[in-house]
């Protein structure tokens, strides 16, 4: 089994995890955590398709993008998730979705 | 290439990565995370990105989790996960059918015999994807707003949690000391001497 093969695994795991937290997540801020494990393994994958294809800057450079998104993105959802905790007095996603007005 | 090092680090990544998921305090959770960031950092410097090696250890497992426990800290004591509706099994089968399936697409994929380091990064984020880097320059502005609107909840939920009658004691020490009922040796200014 080669390098890219054993990678490439841990990659399909890591993926593996990250959707099984997102499905049985309910609470707000763990939602953005499991996001950020996808991205992980997203991350690893992208430096490892650059460096199979002879090309690694260019996985480099898309790796690094994702990293900086992938950062915003968890910024403004904890701010979400800090307002919404102060407006409605939960971070769970039912109790949230059944409020009215 | 020595693989065995690989193999500790996807081995202790995806272990961390479950009990992150897994864990039911959201502490654990996020520092779960940075150690699964700091592994995969490791694997990727090992790998020769030096340079998203360096970005994903500060950012990953630096700035997300002193942000995540913040965050923690300003919601406070419902930092706990409740139990899920969708039922544990059906969804370990989901998830496993979708990490089997890019498992099943990426696998049989060959390395190409000559992997040249042909263009390094610097030259193709300034190069070639010049536009990508203005545009994550936008982002992370978009970021510290996003900062400065977690910052201000933050003073904003202190500010709630002021208590009406602590609001009237307040303003009755306000009226006495409007009233010239404070004692004098509580304004040290007066008496200060050069």
């Amino acid at each position: 089994m080669t390098l890219f093969n054993i990678l490439m695994i841990a990659v399909a795991c890591l993926l593996g995890v990250g959707l099984y937290g997102l499905l049985i997540t309910r609470n707000l801020i763990k939602i953005v955590v499991v996001l950020q494990l996808l991205v992980k393994s997203v991350v690893l994958a992208f430096v490892l398709a650059g460096k199979v294809s002879g090309h690694p800057g260019i996985g480099e450079s898309v790796a690094a993008t994702v990293i900086v998104a992938d950062t915003i993105v968890a910024v403004v959802a904890l701010a979400l998730a800090v307002q919404v905790r102060i407006r409605f007095g939960t971070l769970d996603i039912p109790k949230i979705s059944s409020l009215r007005g | 290439m020595e693989i065995a090092p690989y193999v500790l680090l996807s081995l202790g990544a995806v272990f961390c990565a479950y009990k992150a998921v897994r864990s039911p305090r959201l502490l654990a959770s996020a520092l779960y995370l940075a150690v699964v960031s700091a592994l995969v950092s490791v694997m990727l410097f090992l790998l020769g990105a030096t340079e998203v090696a360096v970005i994903e250890l500060s950012v990953g497992a630096g700035l997300v989790t002193v942000l995540l426990v913040y965050a923690l800290s300003v919601v406070g004591e419902d930092a706990q996960d409740p139990p899920s509706f969708i039922p544990k099994p059906l969804a370990f089968v989901l998830a496993a059918a979708a990490a089997g399936l890019v498992g099943w697409m990426t696998l049989p994929i060959l390395p190409l015999p000559q992997a040249t380091r042909d263009l390094l990064l610097v030259d193709v984020l300034w190069k070639q994807r010049a536009l990508d880097v203005w545009i994550q320059i936008a982002l992370i502005f978009s970021g510290v707003l996003g900062i400065l609107g977690l910052l201000t909840e933050s003073q904003t939920v202190k500010e709630d949690e002021i208590e009406p009658e602590a609001l009237e004691s307040v303003s009755a020490v306000i009226a006495h000391q409007e009233a010239g009922l404070h004692k004098p040796d509580l304004a040290p200014e007066a008496e200060v001497r050069p």
